[in-house]
């Protein structure tokens, strides 16, 4: 079973962010970064298929900055096989400008299964998965909660709003991974050291045109400060008066 | 002329609440430009029974396309049915609901005709020869606005920013074809399971109480579940410790990873209110919070915050929630 799985590096969420002088990136610095979370599930996802094959290969694809190495080199510790950095001094705003490019690394692989996160928590845009399958007409289920392969045919579930749904697909296949399949491992001393002679090629990102730009990042409007009524069942009658005549919603 | 074209998601039969909230949006910005909006809808046999429907939401022109391989979502044939109606319609704007569904079909049909696409818009506006729409990105801690001049332009519409209203237009049956054979389709949707119909989902709910790890133990749900039932209209989330725990699932969880929800009115119970669960529901119009530590986070969140012990505050809530509410 031969798996590709493209990640991203995103910048950690906890940090109070500052919009950046030119108004419409983030001021990066002192910011720490990691592989994005629902990546995590599909590497882990990508990981136990493999070893359930009983073997193949696992490839990651990362497009953005140099640093992003660091990344992909945690994705090799945690037991992937190989890995491509397509270099890119900045991830563009427009999904399908990254989707060509990671297209036209994807292409000529060979993979059965080529896995992404759901979404990547900074730009939340879900969109580079989806294109990369139409990209290279490949049969598509995003949002997989529930994986099961055999042989050439894969069995998904997701889940919808209020509903859930059974889906079943051929291989090669590209798939989003939600949380909850999984419970990605952590990287072992061991893994750490072998991914120290695990390939990685670099080569330049063969981004697309760009369609969309961001022209403004703004902090939303702050909500207005928090306020304590009261303490413990006393304060449910004033709670319930602000919420029938202030608030409107009961 | 600069039409719009709405895609109009029905599940089991009924539109869904975010097809009439992207028909507004969709009205409002067609007649902005001086075009009209269309709605497409797809769906097995009997589904131009919602058109009347779509017609009351502003559609001037409502595609139907039936097929019995319509009857569960159907990625691929509604891929290429979009598309291709998206061509020889010569639309300026296609709009989808950033559903489940439509975040899947929404990039795949922009992928496919090389548009323009913006994700999981809170507004979208046409601005000279250029669409505007802003997107909150970094978990909510941010909003980028998103420009492109480039046409057609897809867009999806977070669920819950857009109201949906009333306005009357002529919602015209126009009956099209699926593109190629929809039962050939690769990926198949081979069961649907409805959640109880009971049970009103957290994107769709105006009310939600989410519970946390503050919450004690998964049986204590049970006065979470009671204090909803006691507001009508209200859904149950949780936070992300809670679901890991197995207490709640999945798909109940609130957060950065998870759902993220605008309700009118969100308690917060025994949630301390970390970043990634603020993430999920710092959009709510009113935000309570009951939390036996007054230095929570939660608190400088919280319109109206109660420090005190969720199992002693919640119960009796509930039971003044079900005095203020006699005759409803």
């Amino acid at each position: 079973m031969k798996i590709a799985v493209c990640i991203k590096r995103v910048i950690d969420m906890e940090m109070r962010f500052r919009v950046a002088g030119d108004g419409a990136s983030i001021d990066e610095t002192g910011a720490k970064y990691d592989i994005n979370d629902f990546d995590m599930y599909a590497i882990e996802a990508a990981l136990q298929l493999r070893d359930k094959a009983g073997g193949g290969e696992v490839a990651i694809v990362s497009l953005g900055p140099v640093q992003a190495q660091e990344q992909i080199r945690k994705a090799l510790s945690m037991g992937a096989d190989r890995a491509v950095h397509l270099a890119a001094d900045r991830i563009p705003s427009d999904g399908l400008a990254i989707a060509e490019a990671l297209a036209a690394e994807l292409r000529d692989g060979a993979y059965d299964l080529i896995l992404f996160g759901k979404m990547s928590i900074d730009s939340s845009g879900q969109s580079v998965g989806p294109m990369v399958a139409e990209l290279l007409e490949l049969p598509l289920v995003a949002a997989v909660s529930k994986l099961d392969v055999q042989g050439d045919r894969g069995t998904a579930g997701r889940v919808l709003e209020g509903a859930s749904e059974t889906i079943e697909f051929p291989l090669p296949a590209v798939l989003t991974i939600d949380e909850g399949l999984n419970t990605p491992r952590l990287p072992n001393l061991k893994g750490i050291m072998a991914a120290k002679k695990k390939p990685l090629e670099t080569r330049p990102a063969r981004l697309g045109e760009q369609r969309v730009r961001t022209t403004s990042i703004e902090l939303p409007a702050d909500r207005p400060p928090g306020r304590i009524i009261g303490e413990g069942v006393a304060a449910i009658p004033e709670l319930i008066r602000l919420l029938q005549t202030e608030a409107k919603v009961l | 002329m600069p039409n719009v074209l709405v895609i109009a998601e029905a599940r089991a039969g009924q539109l869904r609440k975010v097809a009439l909230e992207a028909m507004t949006a969709g009205r409002a910005l067609a007649s902005e430009a001086g075009g009209e909006v269309h709605a497409l809808v797809a769906g097995p046999p009997g589904t131009a029974g919602l058109a009347p429907q779509l017609g009351a939401h502003g559609a001037d022109v409502v595609l139907v396309a039936e097929h019995a391989a319509l009857e569960n979502y159907n990625g691929e044939a509604l891929t290429a049915l979009i598309a291709e109606r998206t061509r020889t319609g010569g639309y300026r704007v296609v709009i989808f609901s950033a559903s489940v569904h439509g975040r899947e079909l929404a990039p795949r049909v922009a992928a496919r005709l090389r548009a323009a696409y913006a994700s999981d818009v809170i507004t979208v506006a046409l601005e000279g020869g250029s669409l505007v729409a802003r997107h909150p990105v970094n978990t909510g801690k941010l909003t980028a606005t998103l420009t492109t001049s480039a046409s057609p332009a897809v867009v999806s519409l977070r669920p819950g920013m857009f109201e949906a209203s009333a306005h009357a237009a002529a919602g015209r049956v126009e009956r099209i074809e699926p593109v190629g054979d929809p039962s050939a389709s690769r990926v198949r949707v081979t069961a649907t399971q409805q959640g109880s119909s009971a049970k009103l989902d957290l994107s769709e709910a105006p009310i939600i109480v989410s519970g946390g790890r503050g919450m004690k133990a998964a049986e204590n749900f049970r006065i979470v579940e009671d204090l909803a039932n006691a507001l009508g209209r209200a859904a149950v989330g949780c936070t992300r410790a809670v679901s890991d725990d197995g207490w709640r699932p999945h798909s109940d969880q609130i957060g950065q990873t998870g759902r993220v929800v605008s309700p009118d009115l969100y308690i917060a119970l025994g949630i301390s209110g970390a970043v990634q669960h603020i993430a999920g529901m710092r959009t709510a119009r009113t935000i309570v919070a009951v939390n036996k530590d007054r230095e929570a986070p939660i608190f400088k969140f919280a319109d109206y915050g109660i420090v005190g012990d969720v199992l002693e505050v919640v119960p009796a809530l509930t039971a003044a929630v079900k005095e203020a509410r006699k005759g409803h």
